[in-house]
């Protein structure tokens, strides 16, 4: 019936119908909701199901376990926060949603539904802004409206903190989109993360907002420092002192950005990604490989001042945003190497630069954003190298054989 | 006015702007303009020094012998320079200090070199002197614009006046960090170069390659 629908209204929208000039917003539509009409006439035909629009798709559905954590423990810390600070009802339009279940932290509606009144408000302000954006710049460009903006959205929206302002959400989107792809000439061109700069933008513009202790936990006055910033503060022994152990941190009961505090959700979604072959086996095993030598080799050398150089891997591994950057982020396939080799290079990269900026540099105490940057920046010389070494060893082969 | 000192004027304000088109001078574009002051003072010694060197360098130009001709544009614009800075010394001391070593740095100043070796060289004083006024004011404008939008999207002020009152001082608006570091003005004078563009497609640089999208169907 939808597809009787769409191809009734269709001729009106191709070229010299009535709404020519629609016609990206109709093909968007018509081919998410079904495969393109578009087949190649001439040979090579390459069959896959699998087009952009589907890979989106899958990385869109591997954040689903991702989500459902989020708005629980968004929930389930701001209702402790609250149970803590002896808070008992919540002012404005979440607390007349909430007011009928409560908040207690003990149970699992109340937490969650808390925790959606954050989540989705963020993620529909991006969605729409972002999108809008979107949508411009394909009507001026006259390129066709991309998925990768489901997946730019839902990465943004978890990477960002549960109380930040609606109105810098906005900003920093429409500056990823449009200074981090648009730019460039839309997807597929784009040099960096799209989500990562545009929470970059707002990490550098806003840092009052998106960083320090009292933002993490989405009660109004309340302070936590994340189980990074308090290593950061005071080395393992602090972060004990803060309550948290390390099936917390790995299950995802601590404070944190939205999407980032669930280590066991995102490598959920991980192996699903790893099993379909979207994510690079290559690029994932590069970080983890990069971040894992690295920190033995800090642990080794060890610091009298700086507590962070004895913070083992395995807590590396769980706390901040470096398990969602390295699932979600770092194998994003525009932006990160594209021979295998150079994935290989581009992983450890990243590995090695998370580590040093959290560990070294004292005025950042996360450093997953700021490497995945890095590390995309150097992607295209990395690949240069290996495609050059091919090029350098094929013709020795070839040498030898004459 | 003469025709050739019209054009001399008004060509480095837009068309041949020594930063949107001649991508010069970005190192002092990024680092004076957190502020209209600074950026302001900044804008004035640089146009003195382009004009009067542009004027001095053209009165000499007979007389420069060809291999020497660098040493001598330096000794003048290294000069002048010197003068300048002293003036804003001695009657804008505070901003001076705050421009620090970008004044001294104007004697390394593409745009001055640029304009001494490309154009005071081969013509007559008068016409230098446009020429280096002109790219002077081409330079300021770019400047004013750029510390405009950052000092009252970052800091909330326009020449240190409080304009939009902050958050932090019980205000509206929250100070955008960002616009006052350095990359910002990267990010605003490369958004200046898309408007100019778009309006002047003449600017628009050939792409370095192209893609062929056709495919010849009898080779397939």
């Amino acid at each position: 019936m939808l597809r009787k629908l769409l191809d009734s209204i269709g001729p009106s929208f191709h070229e010299g119908g009535k709404f020519e000039r629609f016609y990206i917003l109709y093909e968007a539509v018509d081919t998410l909701l079904y495969s393109p009409p578009e087949t190649t006439p001439h040979a090579p035909h390459a069959r896959d199901a699998m087009d952009l629009k589907r890979v989106m798709g899958y990385v869109w559905l591997a954040t689903f376990p991702v989500i459902l954590m989020a708005c629980w423990n968004t929930g389930f810390q701001a209702n402790s926060a609250m149970a803590a600070m002896g808070t008992g009802e919540l002012e404005g339009w979440r607390g007349a949603l909430l007011g009928g279940i409560g908040y207690d932290p003990a149970s699992f509606f109340a937490n969650f539904l808390h925790g959606l009144t954050y989540f989705l408000p963020i993620y529909l302000t991006t969605f729409i802004v972002g999108g809008l954006a979107e949508v411009v710049f394909s009507f001026v460009r006259g390129h066709e409206v991309n998925e990768g903006f489901f997946v730019t959205s839902i990465l943004y929206t978890l990477t960002m903190p549960p109380s930040i302002p609606l109105w810098m959400v906005s900003l920093g989107i429409i500056f990823g989109v449009v200074i981090g792809k648009e730019v460039f000439g839309g997807t597929g061109k784009n040099f960096l993360n799209p989500a990562l700069v545009g929470r970059a933008f707002l990490f550098f513009a806003y840092p009052a907002a998106i960083s320090g202790d009292s933002v993490w936990v989405a009660a109004d006055g309340y302070s936590g420092a994340t189980p990074l910033a308090a290593a950061a503060a005071g080395g393992m022994e602090q972060v004990a002192a803060g309550g948290y152990s390390w099936f917390d941190a790995f299950i995802g009961f601590i404070p944190g950005s939205i999407g980032e505090t669930s280590t066991l959700a995102i490598l959920i979604g991980g192996a699903m990604l790893l099993i379909t072959r979207i994510a690079s086996w290559r690029i994932v095993s590069g970080v983890f490989i990069g971040m894992v030598a690295t920190s033995l080799l800090l642990n080794l050398i060890g610091s009298d001042t700086n507590p962070m150089f004895s913070m083992p891997f395995w807590w590396h591994l769980v706390t901040g945003g470096f398990a969602f950057g390295m699932i979600f982020m770092a194998t994003d396939p525009v932006t990160a190497a594209h021979t295998n080799a150079g994935r290989w290079w581009f992983g450890i990269l990243i590995g090695f630069m998370v580590v040093m900026i959290r560990v070294v540099n004292p005025a950042y105490p996360e450093g997953m954003m700021l490497a995945i940057l890095f590390a995309n920046i150097f992607a295209p010389l990395i690949d240069h190298f290996v495609v050059q070494a091919n090029v350098r060893r094929r013709l020795k082969r070839q040498t030898q054989r004459a | 006015m003469d025709a050739e000192i019209k054009k001399n004027l008004v060509d480095p304000l837009v068309d041949n702007n020594p930063i949107t088109w001649q991508i010069l001078g970005i190192c002092s574009a990024l680092a004076v303009t957190t502020s209209m002051n600074t950026a302001l003072l900044m804008s004035l010694a640089l146009t003195t020094v382009v004009a009067l060197s542009n004027f001095s360098i053209s009165l000499v130009r007979d007389h420069t012998p060809g291999s020497i001709r660098i040493i001598v544009q330096m000794i003048i614009i290294a000069s002048l320079v010197i003068i300048v800075d002293q003036f804003m010394r001695a009657y804008a001391f505070d901003t001076a200090k705050k421009l620090s070593v970008f004044v001294g740095l104007i004697i390394t100043n593409c745009i001055v070199m640029g304009r001494a070796e490309a154009y005071a060289m081969s013509h007559g004083p008068k016409l230098s002197f446009f020429d280096g006024l002109g790219n002077g004011l081409g330079y300021s404008l770019v400047l004013l614009i750029v510390a405009f939008i950052r000092e009252l999207f970052g800091a909330g002020s326009l020449f240190g006046v409080q304009i939009f009152e902050l958050t932090k001082d019980g205000g509206w608006y929250q100070s955008n960090g960002l616009l006052l570091l350095p990359p910002s003005a990267f990010f605003i004078i490369g958004l200046l170069i898309w408007v100019i563009r778009t309006f002047k497609p003449a600017q628009v640089e050939q792409p370095t390659f192209r893609i062929h999208e056709e495919i010849n169907p009898q080779l397939v």
